[in-house]
């Protein structure tokens, strides 16, 4: 923090109406660090207040879905799980798939929520959409450990491919910062979208790997199929952890060009957007 | 934004700290709605309505000015919609400068502030800032009421653009500032809004900016903690760092600033010595208060004698735009005849309402045991010693009979915008929720 001691060291602010696209200020981002901070903070404390449960429903959430769609894909349905124990392999893709909603739907309506925010006083802006994604990984963390019970469980062992999952798990947060970048810069003006990201998410789930295995997908429709990032994100989390089937490379090479896509697709929509989020949300 | 950094340049003086050059804002205002007369053009239009919308909201962040500024005209379905918040406005600062700045509500003084602080975009123009500014923009935006105070302190520092060394250092003067050191570990939604906005504006009171800006902070708050603010305010002036007062209250314009500017329709109007600005402003609010009702047409009566204005003023009989709770207040109803003849056995009254209700009635007869006689005219004065009202917004409806015939009846006939005043001597003008739905009655409880 420097302080001005006096006017002559003091930087020159000029406002000006600029436009087209911008990129990121990093300066200004790095200046504003312990906002970012305090704001994952309040995100994480405020999410459990006042329940019972408390942080346990970071765990539970995923692991009720998870017994449901083992009895009505896994026992009724019979759904194929590339033979791995269904309940298994449903909790993987679900772990990830619970953080990765949870984040694109708060971040897409972190602008409209945080309002008073925008209207009153000026930091980046960005800051405001990428906080629930940071803030979601405490949650992620805690229904992993029950991951690793299930694993113990089921008598299942990862070996080295467990390397790639920090690289997985950063790929999913830049995927969900684009797409909540995205819908957090159109729903400051166009509310629609909050009506629409339950929907987007929902659809989104059942083209994802998650109740069923991407080995049921028929092949002229795999290129199409990874073309959903969460796709090699899910097989390839899976794989690495479970450790039953090879690294799908060529699905994670797909999500990791798609993920960074709507990372800056989002970024420049959301940079481009946000003068006018004072004066529309 | 647009904010580039930039070396110091050379063009400003050594001791301008905000220069400000031909700047404008535009905004677009919403379309009028459609009004549907029956379910059948309710039914059509809702599905219509979508497209109608869309094209709205896509518009929302166009301007043709984008293009050429002077194009605007050519194009009468946005000229229409666009309004300039702020056109054109000019001024410098220097440092160490306590600049008031005022002006009617919409006059543009929060877009000013905004486009300084940053919030939003100019549309036309420069700004050059030398120094780090914050704003005091409504205290209190970044609480979080699940979050204790000091959790809130911190968060509500960041928000500021503090850092969290600085906060750690002046956690305790923060702490004893806001006077909630007992409550410093318990969650804001417990809090007393007093104590909320104590501690909102010791976070910001405690910010080490070149350029403070601050947007009438003072309107509630207890009179102590009031004092205490200015008394802040002062001491902030004192060590050399520039600030930007907007208020309604005169008063304390005249205490804290040297200098005022007066806006008007986005437009500088005056800049110069405070009282002499403020001079000009009463003038301005005189010509605005004295709200010409010849011009209604909805009102009741045999018109014989009829109310022409209505002037509200303050102790001293000057015009006042925001008068305050607890403040002595006169309602002047001008009124006119057409025939110029002497009515005798008069009666005239005046019900307040507000929120759809009449909330009292102020009449001629219940406080007068002398015959009102009204002459062709002139004007009564009704004179309300303490302002029963919170702040908000009421109505005042006129009414005027000579010999029990109802000559003037104007419903609304005056709008009077109240400002909070500490009316109990707590600080405290209504329970929560009660905001603008309660008369204030002076009262006391008593139990053993």
């Amino acid at each position: 923090m420097k302080h001005f001691e006096s006017n002559s060291s003091t930087p020159f602010i000029h406002i000006q109406p600029k436009k087209g696209w911008r990129l990121l200020n990093f300066g200004e981002l790095r200046e504003y660090r312990d906002l970012f901070y305090f704001l994952v903070l309040r995100d994480i404390k405020v999410k459990y207040k006042q329940t019972v449960l408390g942080v346990m429903w970071a765990a539970l959430q995923p692991f009720f879905s998870m017994i449901i769609f083992t009895i009505f894909f896994g026992k009724l349905a019979k759904m194929p799980s590339d033979g791995i124990p269904y309940p298994v392999f449903n909790y993987t893709a679900m772990l990830l798939w619970t953080y990765f909603s949870t984040s694109i739907s708060t971040s897409g309506n972190s602008l409209i929520s945080n309002t008073s925010y925008i209207t009153k006083v000026y930091f980046p802006r960005l800051i405001i959409p990428i906080a629930p994604i940071i803030a979601g990984l405490i949650d992620f963390f805690i229904a992993f450990f029950l991951l690793l019970a299930m694993m113990v469980y089921y008598k299942i062992y990862p070996g080295v491919q467990l390397l790639f999952v920090p690289f997985l798990v950063l790929l999913m947060m830049i995927s969900a910062s684009g797409v909540g970048m995205m819908l957090a810069a159109l729903n400051a003006k166009y509310r629609d979208i909050k009506y629409t990201i339950p929907f987007l998410i929902q659809l989104w789930m059942f083209a994802s790997p998650i109740v069923y295995p991407a080995s049921l997908v028929p092949k002229q429709f795999k290129i199409l199929y990874a073309m959903n990032p969460m796709v090699g994100i899910i097989e390839g989390f899976r794989s690495a952890m479970l450790g039953k089937a090879a690294i799908p490379f060529q699905m994670i090479i797909a999500s990791t060009m798609i993920s960074i896509l709507l990372f800056f697709v989002g970024m420049l929509y959301f940079r481009r957007m946000e003068k006018y989020f004072a004066d529309v949300i | 934004m647009a904010v580039h950094q930039y070396k110091r340049g050379a063009r400003a003086l050594a001791s301008t700290i905000i220069e400000i050059r031909n700047l404008s804002k535009q905004y677009r205002i919403g379309l009028k709605e459609n009004d549907y007369k029956t379910f059948r053009e309710a039914l059509v239009g809702g599905l219509i309505t979508p497209i109608r919308n869309w094209r709205r909201l896509r518009r929302l962040t166009k301007f043709d000015t984008e293009g050429d500024y002077q194009q605007t005209n050519a194009d009468e379905f946005s000229a229409r919609d666009v309004i300039w918040a702020l056109k054109d406005v000019s001024f410098e600062v220097h440092q160490g400068e306590v600049l008031g700045i005022i002006g009617r509500n919409g006059a543009g003084k929060s877009t000013l502030l905004k486009v300084l602080s940053r919030i939003t975009e100019p549309s036309r123009g420069d700004v050059w800032l030398y120094g780090r500014i914050s704003s005091l923009l409504e205290v209190g935006t970044g609480f979080h009421p699940e979050l204790t105070g000091r959790e809130n302190i911190y968060l509500n520092g960041a928000i500021l653009g503090m850092k969290k060394n600085e906060i750690k250092r002046k956690f305790d003067e923060i702490v004893e500032f806001a006077e909630v050191e007992r409550f410093i570990d318990t969650p804001v939604k417990h809090y007393s809004s007093g104590m909320s906005l104590r501690l909102a504006f010791a976070v910001a009171a405690y910010l080490e900016p070149e350029i403070l800006v601050v947007d009438e902070v003072l309107a509630v708050g207890d009179a102590a903690f009031r004092k205490k603010c200015l008394g802040k305010m002062e001491d902030v002036t004192k060590e050399g760092r520039t600030l930007l007062f907007v208020s309604h209250d005169m008063s304390a314009i005249q205490n804290l600033c040297p200098r005022t500017i007066l806006i008007d329709k986005g437009r500088v109007m005056s800049d110069g010595p405070t009282h002499e600005v403020i001079a000009t402003y009463l003038k301005s609010l005189q010509e605005l208060a004295e709200v010409d009702l010849t011009d209604r047409a909805d009102r009741r009566g045999e018109g014989k004698v009829r109310f022409t204005k209505i002037e509200i003023l303050d102790k001293n009989y000057r015009p006042v735009e925001y008068p305050r709770s607890k403040e002595k207040i006169i309602i002047r109803l001008h009124y006119k005849s057409k025939d110029s003849h002497e009515f005798r056995r008069c009666r005239a009254s005046i019900s307040v309402m507000g929120y759809g209700h009449i909330y009292f009635l102020l009449s001629t007869e219940l406080v007068n045991n002398k015959e009102l006689i009204v002459k062709d005219e002139g004007f009564l004065d009704c004179i309300i010693g303490e302002l029963p009202l919170s702040g908000g917004e009421y109505y005042l409806c006129t009414y005027l009979e000579t010999n029990k015939i109802e000559q003037d009846y104007v419903e609304a006939a005056a709008r009077i915008s109240v400002v909070d005043g500490d009316f109990y001597g707590t600080g405290r003008n209504y329970a929560p929720g009660w905001a603008g739905l309660t008369v204030l009655v002076r009262h006391q409880w008593e139990w053993k």
